[in-house]
């Protein structure tokens, strides 16, 4: 479809601004959504988190409060951006902006269902993960220069734990590389064909578990969003901004949440394949669902997880984490990697076909 | 103009001027951010020039690891420009005497008598099935395993000496330490006990209330 518009366009532009229109029409196609479901995802969380503890949630604005993430962004737009004095206003203003373009062009790399992806590059995986470490830097920054003890408490917190997380997350992705056979996140997919069987959620269960909870920890969540921890360091990284520039370090929060649920799930549950595939009733009963939505119900029920995890457990003490990250995940995702390479050489196990 | 030569003027654009800005900038901060952006684009170069392996693994090692560290270094310094702009006369001579000759040796190796299309050719295009990650990979773990697996050991030496450097043992008065493993272990029974107490039933103060009420 986009290369018959690039086609149509080119016939009467330069060649050069067919391709930037192309982009940016992509790009837009790709972000309006999302950013929909981002401001669907803070209402789904507080009303989750407050059904979990016996409340009503937003039911003001609109039926069912349905119209309250919309008012929040309204409010927002139209807050002032307290510019702190001694700060620095040039990185002060970028650091935001560092935050969520990284959050946002992640997304080009990522299948929504077969054939559905911006860019179909050969070294997906990588791509996620390089681009994903530079959000990294929206933290630091902001940190930095803020000019205040708790922000700048809170980004060498939170830079130290996505840095740790981020080396467990990449080890879990490289057994996933090696029973898959390719870094192509849409051959990944195609490789967990036939049945539920098939998802590497099974022989790689271990590494399921660690790349969700480092995916937790990576996106600054509770049980580990110590980074914000009210208690202790008021609001972390972004306590002295307001307005939309908050409101873009949230947008970004939730951006990656989304991302690393849209990861698990290509990595580890299939895709966009159906749970019922190889059943016999079941597989015809729901032949008529599309990839698309099978791949964006299990990303909705990861993401429940997310708010699951944050009504249930109470926060990590920093030590605890970084202990979990360092001397918990990592040797057991290296260890993996080792079992996982003996079992590759020695052709055991039914999923290497 | 193809769309790709955009993009590699953007990008080189960027890198050169960021690369002047971050030797040139006073804040060391704003240098290291500023060292990032070069990388960066250096890594939408390599990109470009269908190396994308290396260009994502410069993005993911230096970008992700190496400079947020070095950030870190860098922010919690508390640098006096005042003093370190001193002695900038006295040792200018010196310095643009340094940069001179660094200068004209890189000019000789890579000067223009050894590059330019017609001493290298024109760079070989593949398609979208060339794989630049299989094309590193092959060699590195065949050819050059033996060089691979030396470079890994000298890496692992490096960590430890670094960790041994640092590694000291404090005495209970320095530091306080916390046995995480018996944290851990710890179980609900060692720190509750359920006691079992006979229920206090309240006395019935029905009657009590009803002769109140008469006695109203």
């Amino acid at each position: 479809m986009f290369e018959t518009l690039q086609h149509w366009l080119s016939t009467w532009m330069w060649d050069w601004l067919a391709v930037l229109i192309t982009i940016l029409i992509q790009a837009v196609v790709i972000i309006l959504p999302l950013m929909l479901v981002v401001a669907y995802l803070t209402y789904a969380e507080r009303k989750v988190i407050a059904y979990m503890q016996v409340r009503m949630g937003p039911n003001r604005v609109g039926p069912y409060g349905l119209l309250q993430p919309i008012a929040d962004a309204v409010k927002l737009l139209f807050k002032e951006v307290v510019l702190p004095s001694q700060s620095n206003i040039y990185l002060f203003l970028i650091a935001p902006v560092l935050a969520i373009a990284p959050a946002i062009a992640v997304w080009a790399a990522i299948p929504f269902a077969e054939g559905w992806v911006v860019a179909d590059i050969d070294a997906g995986v990588l791509y996620v993960l390089a681009i994903s470490s530079i959000t990294v830097y929206g933290v630091v920054v902001s940190g930095w220069a803020s000019n205040s003890k708790y922000a700048f408490l809170g980004a060498l917190r939170s830079s130290a734990q996505k840095i740790s997380y981020e080396i467990a997350m990449g080890f879990a992705l490289v057994t996933v590389l090696m029973v898959a056979d390719t870094m192509n996140l849409t051959q990944i997919v195609e490789g967990q064909k036939g049945g539920i069987w098939h998802w590497y959620l099974i022989p790689l269960l271990p590494m399921f578990v660690v790349y969700f909870i480092s995916g937790v920890a990576e996106t600054n969540r509770a049980p580990f969003d110590i980074a914000e921890g009210e208690s202790e360091i008021v609001a972390g990284f972004h306590v002295e901004y307001s307005g939309m520039a908050f409101a873009v370090f949230f947008l970004a929060e939730y951006a990656m949440m989304i991302l690393i649920s849209y990861m698990t799930a290509i990595m580890f549950l299939g895709g966009w394949w159906s749970p019922f595939e190889g059943i016999p009733v079941l597989e015809t009963l729901f032949a008529w669902v599309p990839g698309f939505w099978w791949l964006a119900l299990k990303v909705a029920f990861l993401l429940f997880t997310f708010l699951w995890f944050r009504a249930t457990f109470p926060r990590y003490r920093y030590d605890q984490l970084m202990r979990l990250g360092w001397k918990v995940f990592i040797p057991l995702t290296i260890v993996w990697v080792f079992v996982v390479m003996l079992l590759h050489y020695y052709k055991v196990g039914p999923w290497f076909n | 103009m193809s769309f790709e030569q955009l993009v590699f003027y953007a990008f080189a654009g960027i890198s050169s001027l960021a690369a002047l800005m971050m030797i040139t900038v006073r804040n060391p901060v704003k240098a290291a951010l500023w060292l990032v952006l070069t990388f960066i684009s250096a890594a939408g170069v390599w990109l470009l020039a269908e190396s994308e392996f290396l260009g994502l693994v410069l993005i993911l090692v230096y970008v992700g690891a190496v400079m947020v560290l070095f950030l870190f270094v860098v922010m919690m310094l508390d640098i006096n420009l005042a003093e370190m702009k001193e002695g900038f006369a006295q040792y200018a001579p010196v310095g643009a005497l340094v940069a001179l000759v660094v200068f004209g040796l890189i000019y000789l190796v890579v000067g223009p008598e050894h590059f330019g299309l017609d001493k290298t050719g024109l760079p070989v295009t593949h398609g979208p099935d060339y794989s630049n990650t299989k094309e590193i990979a092959v060699p590195l773990y065949t050819q050059h395993a033996y060089a691979f697996v030396l470079a890994a050991v000298l890496l692992l030496v490096g960590i430890v000496a670094a960790i041994a450097l640092t590694l000291r043992r404090r005495g209970p008065r320095d530091a306080l330490y916390q046995d995480i493993d018996a944290q851990v272990r710890v179980r609900a029974e060692d720190r509750l006990t359920m006691v079992k107490m006979a229920p206090e039933v309240e006395p019935d103060v029905s009657s009590k209330n009803e002769e109140e009420e008469g006695a109203k």
